[in-house]
């Protein structure tokens, strides 16, 4: 397979380690030099064998490598002027919805008819997410598709596809007027609380928390709760998340595996996050409207306040399921109402309501494992076993299945099997 | 070259009870033993993927139907003796070298710690036609 003529592979070679020094030492910064060289390399590889090899190829691939140094640190500067930018801004009305005839756009309108373009309904979950992600939060392509496990290449035609979607349908790059803002801000807030959702409980892969996500999409919710500070869902959504996020640290144990919210090591939570999300809870509940996010926050807010799982307040929290049931039709909220219920009442309460599932949850991992710990409650092991195994049988989760697994292992332990 | 190695889960060719069915420590072990061998594997830079799937359970079988619309029949199956379980692909110099991968995740410890011998498939994922000089 060898030639006597060194190939432009050969050249790239060998040339490749003296650019990369050159960039390195110039720049200072290796991992980003290498990256740059990396891109030259490529073009070269494209371009040589084409056209020929420079008279100084060591020059050429310098140069190339150096213009792409330059175009990531602007890049890099933008971003960070744009995070300032949103940030620091301080609305200059404190209108939540600005009327459609508003005509002078100011960098913060800016911000927020961006966010509400890339989460348009015309757009897919999948689509919006990635689109938010790259054009407000100023991820590459090549990090939303690390950060979602797909190749790269899958990820960019994603965005660009979105991209046409949005030009196609003639969506205007403006805030929607008063009628259409409430859902529109709906589709924008259930964007940000699924990549919220998927960086704190991937639903696929080995690994169970993908933090980047998360604190992504707690600091573009952050940036919104600013631009709109008096809109009683967006702070509902930023303190749920803050909530959840606090207990982050104690959800895993030393080899990855899941620890129940019961079992955590309340130490281990992030007492911070959890007093601002309670302050902005607090400060959100008598605004009203009450929507879905604000009373998931409330809940997620008595679990973080309890000491201890016992002193958890099951009643006040038992309470809020009923009102959120009222106000949301989401059928993974009848599971956590049971699990309510069974603290308050006990476990056959709990179980009455899961008798009669509704339709949406049947053969649906969570309720069998809800009623496998219902069972536990109960001292019904048989029962708690199968619903286990059950549950592990139908979980896409991997660190989920190992955890039901090891369940119904322990209970079998425990009947001396 | 690239090698997928399937792990292929076939009720004749175990001997040992369910997952589930093991002892807690027991389980802890096979996955930590698991970990391992990937975080290995991809600090030697071999490799490509790992994927476990879902149980059988949760598995549809769809057929088109020149009559009109597809045919989805749900499992689970009482009948379905055989699973892909997962799989990984590594990229290594030899065949040899994917045979010694499979070897050892045929290994992963089981009931009393005793190795499962699983047996892997090992398959060459096919590539770009060779190279003409």
């Amino acid at each position: 397979m060898t030639t006597f003529e060194p190939t432009v592979d050969d050249l790239l070679r060998t040339l490749a380690p003296q650019v990369a020094g050159v960039l390195t030492r110039r720049w200072g910064d290796f991992a980003a030099a290498e990256d740059a060289v990396q891109e030259a390399l490529l073009a070269a590889a494209m371009q040589w064998p084409a056209e020929g090899v420079p008279r100084n190829p060591r020059g050429w691939l310098v140069q190339v490598a150096s213009r792409r140094m330059t175009e990531q640190v602007r890049s890099e500067q933008a971003r960070r002027r744009r995070e300032e930018l949103v940030a620091g801004q301080v609305p200059a009305d404190r209108r939540s919805a600005p009327g459609a005839d508003t005509g002078d756009e100011s960098a913060h309108d800016d911000t927020l008819a961006l966010l509400f373009l890339c989460c348009h309904p015309v757009l897919s979950p999948a689509s919006a997410i990635a689109l938010t992600l790259r054009s407000v939060g100023g991820l590459t392509t090549g990090e939303i598709a690390a950060a979602f496990l797909v190749p790269e290449a899958t990820m960019g035609q994603r965005i660009s596809r979105a991209k046409q979607r949005i030009k196609a349908s003639g969506v205007p790059f403006r805030m929607p007027d008063s009628a259409a803002w409430p859902a529109r801000l709906d589709a924008v807030l259930h964007v940000l609380y699924l990549i919220f959702n998927e960086g704190y409980a991937s639903s696929t892969g080995p690994e169970l928390r993908r933090v980047e996500l998360s604190r992504e999409a707690i600091r573009l919710t952050r940036s919104v709760h600013t631009l709109l500070p008096d809109n009683a869902e967006v702070a509902g959504l930023l303190a749920l998340m803050l909530l959840t996020e606090a207990r982050g640290p104690a959800r895993t144990g030393p080899d990855g595996e899941l620890v129940p919210l019961a079992e955590q090591d309340r130490s281990r939570w992030d007492t911070v996050a959890i007093a601002e999300g309670v302050a902005l809870i607090t400060a959100a509940l008598p605004r009203g409207p009450v929507g879905p996010y604000q009373v998931q926050a409330a809940i997620a807010a008595v679990h973080d306040e309890a000491p201890t799982a016992a002193e958890t307040d099951w009643p006040q929290i038992l309470a809020l399921y009923g009102v959120l049931t009222r106000i949301s039709d989401n059928p993974l909220i009848t599971l956590n109402r049971a699990v309510a219920t069974a603290m308050v009442d006990g476990p056959a309460a709990g179980l009455a309501l899961l008798a009669d599932p509704p339709p949406a949850l049947a053969g649906h991992h969570r309720l069998y494992a809800v009623r496998a710990h219902l069972h536990q409650l109960a001292g019904d092991r048989e029962a708690a076993m199968a619903d286990y195994r059950a549950a592990a049988r139908r979980t896409a989760s991997l660190p989920e299945r190992h955890h039901l697994s090891l369940c119904a292992a322990r209970l079998a332990t425990r009947a001396g099997r | 070259m690239k090698y997928m190695l399937l792990m292929q889960f076939s009720e004749k060719n175990v001997d040992f009870p369910k997952l589930d069915e093991w002892k807690p420590e027991e389980i802890q072990a096979h996955i930590q033993f698991m970990k391992q061998t990937n975080a290995g594997l991809a600090a030697a830079g071999e490799l490509v993927d790992a994927q476990g799937l879902a149980m059988p359970e949760t598995a549809r079988i769809v057929r088109s139907h020149s009559g009109g619309a597809p045919v989805v029949t749900e499992g689970p199956f009482p009948e379905s003796k055989e699973w892909v379980a997962g799989w990984w692909i590594v990229d290594c110099d030899t065949e040899q070298r994917a045979i010694e991968i499979a070897a050892a995740v045929s290994a992963a410890p089981g009931p009393g710690g005793r190795p499962l011998n699983m047996p892997i498939e090992v398959r060459q994922i096919m590539a770009a036609p060779p190279t003409e000089l």
